[in-house]
């Protein structure tokens, strides 16, 4: 099931290539997708930790590569986000001038890199699957984007690249620390090898480092975040989304899944630099938000903002902080997919997103209006969205943290700093939904047309993810649980 | 039946490289592009008898032929390694033909230019397998003399002439370096093969200084074959002014050799002090300027020139590691992705031109070959899921595992850099309006031998084993 799960994506991508209608093609690899992940989530043992589903095909025996799949409660969070924004992706493409068939090819590579990588439970093809989506990406931005595309395009590449070999280096150093006969890319084995022969203290401290600037730069972590925004501005919608809404996440993912349980050193003595780092993000990339003056651009550095809640609750390293993270990268995915889609849409239908020309659109798009507005109410953490209860769950872990100390620890600062994020996300958020389709129309939009019957198919689907797991977040929760859970307790 | 036994398989090279030549001078009249197909056919008879070799036995590796021949894994690997090379080369050659003939005016010599690869091969062969350094002399000569002529055969071309001059002058120099080591090594030891040399080092009764010397000359010799700076500065002139076959069999057949020749050869010096600082010296120099010099380049032939550079860099941090087999696969690696690039660039050289701008638009123009050099491309810049990635893998696994930080810090940046240059091209192909909108022709063999290479490039970025296992005994 798996197997299908990866390939499918890559398989359809093929087809469009070779000539199958490249829109029907996509949009039923990805419902398949979004169905098969649905009935993995059925059939799935919330009780037992471990991974499930599990399949794996030897590639190298002398280096113990394993093709290998598998699910736990984590993945199969992140495989439910990722499936459920690439239909959302897929759906929102409308018509593409030039080269059709390559932008859907491009669109299912990304998706098929990310959910290769959420699924396999092998180091190597979790770090290979990942780099499936580099060229798509570079080709989306490249040949479709708007603006300065050609510079955000090599950025994004570039940067990523450097990112991405230091984690591979960072990846190497993991494989190489246990004993040279127990060395293997599968990370269950790896795992258990750690547990038993606990790596040494100063050696995690070099792998945490690696790993952190490696994922760091992947996630658009405070000093190594120039990428995103420009990148994001320029993106085509539907890349912007999966892109920002799932691929993005891989990097958070990788910490929750490697740095969290194998290098609980590495995690303790890093701590204080990614805190400072990660009010970098939420403070000053916050300031920086509220001053842009053009919607892309602001859901870029939001986007990249938003990453500083998911790294406290990572940063915060018991079971309640990292659930939540888990939770949000879920909510947060869900929320921004949508609010580049709509800001696509606008994009499509008036050419500009500068804040200056826009306004009142909703009384020409209503629809478009609500969806953006249940997205922005989402991100900014009002309840009953599920950024609301995943961000109570990162604030109640971090501030816990330090607690017994019996005096203000860096982490209660912190914890207070980013509720303050949130007020400076409400104010940068709710002006971008006043000067976007309150206010006063320009008239130049008064022939506009609102978002097409079939696109309410996809909003909703996303807002119905935000919501019930807003009103439901314990079914989230229980999910993610035993794995933290195994974390935790192995290495205390 | 008779035991294939693995001298055989130079001897049935050589007899059918002069086969050719002598038939080509008694049939003036009929089509050359036959000579090329023959060649095809008897190396991929040859290829296909590689497999079914008879394993020699050990006893009679002590003495006569066997002092200076051995035909261990890695010699076997290599000897398949150049058959398959030279195939391409000559499926390469005929899509190469029309631009020869309309530079040279008449196709005269067309089926000397289609025999001296098999020679080549059979140098290259010769030389994986030798062990004595007089041998590896005599291969490297027999490699190095065709080159010679193959780079230089359209000599009414003056850049191919430059390039000829530039080469011959450096190829002697190189080799009297070489032969200087040698004599050196000689002197110091008394042998010329490299299991007794070993032997002697390791006695520790022999002079170090000296030793340390002869070792550096031999090094400046084979630096100047496998392109490692500073010895590099005939590759972009050369790999520009040659025709674009050669320049394809230089940067792959003529560096693999050097590199099997290097492995062997390093391995009795591993004794002396500072062999290794020196190479992890030059492999650093070579990385930083292959990459840094290919840039700002807008010839792709160049580029690719500077970009072999690069990867020589890789493989010699492998060499400076001392992981024969990360080298080895990444050789594996960086011959299908070279082939693959020139291959297709021949083919749209003929339309438009050799300049990166020449590709603009070629994904309209040509969506298979725009999508092959995607993947020779991605390949050459490292990306999962194609050969040159688990090449890079393998590298920096070893280096890792020897603390080489320096290495792997400068390997990462380089990296990165590779990145910019390998995706220009991909740039030019995908983004840019195309000048024209001209379909390119592919002759049929040319598209089974490029989709050959785009499936082995992909297939061993999935499934490294073969290689590695080729390797064993």
């Amino acid at each position: 099931m798996l197997l299908f799960l990866v390939l499918c994506p890559l398989a359809a991508a093929i087809l469009i290539i070779a000539g199958s209608p490249a829109r029907l093609t996509a949009l039923v690899a990805a419902i398949s997708n979004l169905f098969v992940v649905l009935v993995i989530l059925a059939r799935f043992d919330r009780i037992a930790a471990g991974f499930q589903f599990v399949s794996s095909f030897l590639v190298s025996a002398d280096w113990q590569i394993h093709f290998a799949f598998g699910v736990d409660g984590l993945s199969l969070l992140m495989l439910l986000l990722a499936t459920i924004v690439t239909v959302a992706a897929v759906w929102f493409t409308g018509k593409i001038d030039k080269y059709e068939r390559a932008f859907y090819a491009c669109l299912l590579f990304i998706s098929g890199g990310a959910i290769g990588a959420f699924a396999s439970i092998d180091l190597f093809f979790f770090y290979a699957f990942h780099e499936l989506a580099l060229i798509p990406t570079f080709l989306l931005i490249g040949i479709w984007g708007t603006g300065n595309r050609s510079v955000a395009a090599w950025k994004i590449t570039i940067y990523l690249t450097l990112g991405s070999f230091v984690l591979l280096i960072g990846l190497i150093l993991l494989y190489q620390s246990v004993p040279a006969t127990a060395r293997t890319f599968d990370i269950r084995e790896l795992q258990a090898a750690i547990t038993s022969h606990p790596i040494a203290a100063p050696e995690q401290r070099h792998i945490y480092l690696l790993l952190l600037i490696g994922f760091g730069v992947l996630i658009s972590l405070f000093p190594f975040h120039s990428w995103a925004p420009e990148a994001y501005a320029s993106a085509p919608a539907p890349a912007a989304m999966l892109h920002a809404g799932v691929l993005k996440k891989f990097g958070l993912y990788g910490l929750l899944r490697l740095a969290i349980p194998m290098l609980p050193n590495g995690t303790h003595y890093w701590m204080y630099l990614l805190v400072i780092l990660l009010l970098g993000n939420i403070i000053y990339i916050g300031l920086v938000t509220i001053a842009q003056k053009q919607l892309d651009w602001m859901l870029g550095y939001s986007s990249v903002m938003h990453m500083g809640y998911i790294f406290l609750g990572i940063a915060s390293a018991n079971i309640l902080g990292t659930i939540g993270a888990a939770a949000l990268i879920f909510a947060h995915g869900l929320s921004i997919a949508l609010l580049f889609a709509v800001a696509g849409q606008i994009r499509n239908r008036t050419g500009t997103l500068q804040f200056d020309d826009l306004g009142g659109l909703a009384k020409v798009m209503p629809f478009a209006g609500l969806a953006f507005g249940f997205a922005v109410f989402a991100t900014i953490g009002l309840p009953g969205f599920a950024n609301f209860a995943s961000e109570i769950m990162i604030f109640f872990g971090a501030i816990r943290n330090g607690w017994e100390m019996q005096r203000f620890h860096i982490f209660q600062i912190a914890t207070v700093l980013a509720l303050w994020g949130v007020v400076i996300s409400t104010v940068y958020m709710l002006r971008a939904y006043r000067s976007t389709f309150m206010g006063t129309m320009n008239e130049r939009w008064g022939k506009l047309v609102d978002l097409g019957a079939g696109l309410r198919i996809p909003v909703a689907l996303l807002i119905a993810g935000l919501i019930w797991f807003g009103f439901f977040p314990q079914t989230l929760v229980r999910m993610v649980t035993p794995t933290f859970r195994t974390y935790f307790t192995a290495t205390k | 039946m008779i035991a294939i036994r693995a001298p055989y398989l130079e001897i049935a090279v050589l007899v059918l490289g002069m086969a050719i030549l002598i038939f080509e001078t008694f049939a003036a009249k009929i089509d050359k592009k036959i000579f090329a197909y023959a060649g095809i056919v008897g190396l991929a008879a040859v290829l296909i008898a590689s497999f079914f070799l008879s394993p020699e036995s050990s006893a009679h590796q002590t003495n006569g032929f066997w002092n200076f021949y051995t035909a261990d894994p890695l010699s076997i690997f290599f000897k398949r390694f150049s058959l398959v090379t030279t195939i391409v080369v000559l499926v390469m050659m005929i899509d190469y033909a029309p631009v020869l003939r309309s530079v040279a005016g008449h196709a005269s010599n067309l089926g000397e230019f289609f025999s001296l690869p098999l020679l080549t091969c059979a140098g290259l062969m010769y030389l994986v397998s030798a062990i004595d350094f007089i041998f590896i002399f005599v291969s490297l000569e027999l490699v190095t003399i065709s080159f010679f002529v193959l780079v230089s055969f359209p000599r009414r071309n003056p850049i191919a002439l430059e390039a000829g001059v530039k080469y011959l002058i450096l190829g002697a120099l190189s080799t009297a370096f070489l032969v200087y080591g040698i004599t050196w090594i000689f002197g110091v030891t008394g042998e010329t093969n490299l299991e007794r040399i070993a032997a002697a080092f390791s006695s520790g009764k022999i002079d170090n200084q000296a030793a340390m010397f002869g070792a550096v000359l031999v090094l400046v010799g084979l630096g100047f074959k496998i392109a490692a700076v500073p010895f590099q500065i005939w590759v972009p002139d050369v790999y520009q002014g040659a025709p674009t076959p050669v320049t394809a069999f230089l940067s792959v057949g003529s560096k693999a050799a050097g590199f099997v020749v290097l492995l062997r050869v390093l391995q009795p010096f591993l004794m002396l002090p500072n062999m290794q600082r020196l190479i992890v010296l030059i492999a650093l120099l070579t990385v930083v300027y292959g990459n840094l010099a290919a840039l700002p380049q807008n010839n792709l032939k160049r580029l690719l020139g500077y970009s072999s550079i690069a990867h020589a860099g890789y493989l010699l941090i492998g060499v400076a590691c001392f992981d024969g087999r990360a080298v080895t696969f990444y050789l594996a690696a960086y011959l299908l992705m070279t082939l693959l690039s020139f291959a297709i660039l021949i083919i749209v050289a003929q339309q438009t031109g050799e300049e990166i701008s020449h590709f603009d638009g070629l994904a309209k123009r040509a969506p298979f070959l725009a999508f092959a050099m995607l993947v020779a491309m991605a390949s050459l810049a490292g990306l999962p899921f194609t050969a040159g990635f688990f090449g890079k893998f393998f590298i920096f696994v070893s280096a890792v595992a020897q603390k080489q930080t320096a290495l792997v810090a400068v390997g990462i940046v380089t990296v990165a850099c590779g990145f910019y240059y390998y995706l220009k091209v991909v740039r030019a192909m995908y983004w840019q309006p195309s000048a024209n909108n001209n379909a390119i022709a592919v002759s049929s063999l040319s598209r089974a031998v490029i989709i050959l290479l785009i499936v082995a490039t992909v297939w061993l970025g999935v499934y490294p084993q073969p290689i590695l296992n080729a390797l064993k005994h």
